[in-house]
């Protein structure tokens, strides 16, 4: 069956139980977010939920992996630290944190 | 009657969960994403369930039997295990919020089990390189896990590398899924590879499935006549912000690339994985000794905490076969019962495989070569080789800790699961780390929102 949901703004149709990482893929997407102190360019990696390289914004909020959450009909998908040139203006404001609730953790070392 | 609580829905749990169930156990059986079967046996959501599904999957009949006979157990999928109270004598409280992955108000749920079975598996390691972090370089499970759960090819041209007879069903899988695949390069000589599987070949015979497995998969790569070449590694991948080519380079038996052995060739992606490290931060949150980062465990698979038993990947890597007759020996004595014999004599077989799989395969300390100061290792935080190599020699410090501390290397989002062996590896000087396998430590097992932690309820007790 198949669905609707929005990317970076704009329409995309996807198939029911595909992950949002598995339509940015068929859509022809290699990466989607840059890293944090050098910008580099990062897309899927481990696939498995393990490297956290995928993490995109869905309906708001931020760090979701993307080859670990299914798109639902209607899901809006924004990225989130990407470059400027990685998105259209239009986007600039829409995956800015609106959730207020980072990951907490990254510092826990025990 | 028991309450035994299983940590994973691969073939190791479900094994343990079934094993118990049938010997009287109250069994709930957690699962992280929204299906059993864990990675071995990963497959499109009922959703999109096609007719060949058993195209991709070795064992399917058997997967499927597993699923049936789960019907009458408690399955909690989506349940992600973020927490373990340690409790004297007895297992952990185990704390689990149930919900989509990196959701928000998800549904906590507490359980106070009698015995737990911890089966969290295990994820790929992939060895540093340069440019292994340009989009279109993944893991060779990413390509596993895209084909057999999306039907997706992640490039064209693509060519496979790393160590281990895993790169094997990747290039199948590839495969049949519409990718060229353009050669497989396995790490290890002819001489590490005959010490692992040459030695006594009759003891193998016993692992017969096994080699059924990997005869299909032979057949696969010259059917369509893809290279298998040995002693030869991915060195560099070139490009800007996605991969173009790749570099590669023939090994010693040390697996230092030797010189003048370079070539380059064109790709649009490249899977490589040099074996697998076990996802162990639950059963260290409960005090489970471990040794080189493999689970201690008794021939009950009973590890150091009363009440808590490990099978799998987590007690050392040895494929689904192992993690099958661990898996049921785990539940069993979980249920209070010995270990079956036929598990039993299972689990003596397929240790001898794993064994012979680390000797053949194993990561050997060249590769630390070919990782320039250039080379990002630790991918979360941008950390290179070079910063870590610096910081240790200028502080002179044996301690992990304080070099995590300095650099941030293992200290971002992925909490050090990517590079923490290699940060260890590149860090430890001749006299060696005071404080090795620290980047394996991680109390808070998931991603966890402030949010939902804040509306978290005070445990009564």
């Amino acid at each position: 069956m198949s669905i609707r949901i929005e990317v970076d703004g704009q329409p995309v149709e996807a198939e029911e139980g595909q992950t949002i990482a598995g339509v940015l893929l068929s859509q022809g997407r290699v990466s989607w977010r840059r890293s944090a102190k050098t910008g580099k360019a990062r897309g899927i990696f481990c696939g498995i939920g393990v490297c956290f390289d995928c993490l995109v914004v869905v309906n708001g909020l931020r760090d979701v992996r993307a080859c670990q959450r299914r798109a639902a009909d209607g899901d809006r998908v924004d990225f989130q630290e990407a470059a400027a040139g990685d998105r259209g203006e239009s986007q600039e404001a829409a995956a800015g944190d609106q959730s207020g609730n980072r990951f907490q953790g990254s510092d826990v070392d025990a | 009657m028991p309450e035994v609580v299983v940590i994973g829905g691969g073939p190791a749990g479900m094994a343990a969960a079934l094993a118990a169930h049938r010997r009287g156990a109250r069994v709930v059986l957690i699962e992280a994403s929204d299906d059993v079967g864990g990675q071995y046996w990963r497959h499109l959501p009922a959703a999109r369930a096609t007719a060949d599904e058993h195209e991709l999957h070795h064992g399917w009949n058997r997967f499927q039997t597993f699923r049936n006979a789960l019907r009458d157990i408690e399955v909690v999928c989506d349940g992600h295990v973020w927490s373990v109270d340690r409790r004297d004598g007895r297992p952990p409280r185990v704390h689990v919020l149930v919900g989509p992955a990196d959701g928000q108000r998800r549904e906590a749920r507490t359980f106070e089990p009698d015995a737990l079975v911890i089966a969290t598996g295990a994820h790929e390691r992939t060895l540093p390189f340069p440019g292994w972090d340009l989009p279109g370089v993944y893991t060779a499970g990413a390509a596993q896990a895209l084909a057999k759960g999306e039907r997706v090819a992640v490039g064209r041209n693509v060519l496979v590398a790393g160590s281990g007879p895993f790169l094997l069903p990747v290039v199948s899988s590839l495969i049949r899924t519409g990718a060229r695949v353009a050669g497989v390069l396995e790490a290890a000589g002819p001489v590490q590879l005959a010490r692992g599987w040459g030695s006594k070949p009759w003891r193998l015979a016993k692992a017969g499935a096994k080699g059924a497995e990997l005869a299909g998969y032979v057949r696969d790569l010259a059917r369509h006549r893809v290279p298998y070449r040995t002693g030869r590694a991915v060195v560099a991948a070139h490009g800007t912000d996605r991969v173009e080519s790749v570099t590669i380079s023939r090994l010693d038996g040390n697996w230092s690339p030797i010189p003048g052995t370079d070539s380059r060739i064109a790709v649009d992606a490249v899977c490589v994985s040099h074996g697998f490290v076990p996802r162990s931060e639950l059963a260290i949150a409960a005090g489970c000794r471990a040794t080189n980062g493999i689970v201690d465990v008794d021939g009950n698979q009973l590890t150091s905490v009363p009440g808590v038993f490990s099978a799998g990947e987590l007690t050392g890597i040895g494929g689904v076969d192992l993690a099958l007759a661990e898996g049921e020996i785990a539940g069993a004595a979980a249920a209070g019962y010995a270990p079956p014999p036929a598990a039993a004599r299972a689990r003596d077989t397929f240790r001898e495989f794993a064994k012979r799989l680390e000797t053949a395969h194993g990561i050997r300390p060249g590769w630390q070569s070919w990782v320039d100061d250039s080379t990002l290792v630790c991918r979360c935080e941008d950390v290179t080789a070079g910063e870590l190599r610096a910081t240790a020699a200028m502080t002179g410090t044996r301690g992990l800790r304080s070099l995590k501390l300095t650099t941030r290397a293992g200290l971002g989002i992925c909490q050090g699961r990517t590079c923490g062996r290699a940060v260890e590896e590149l860090a430890a000087g001749p006299a060696g780390l005071l404080d090795a396998g620290r980047t394996a430590h991680r109390p808070i097992a998931t991603p966890v929102r402030l949010g939902e932690l804040a509306s978290l309820r005070e445990d009564p007790s």
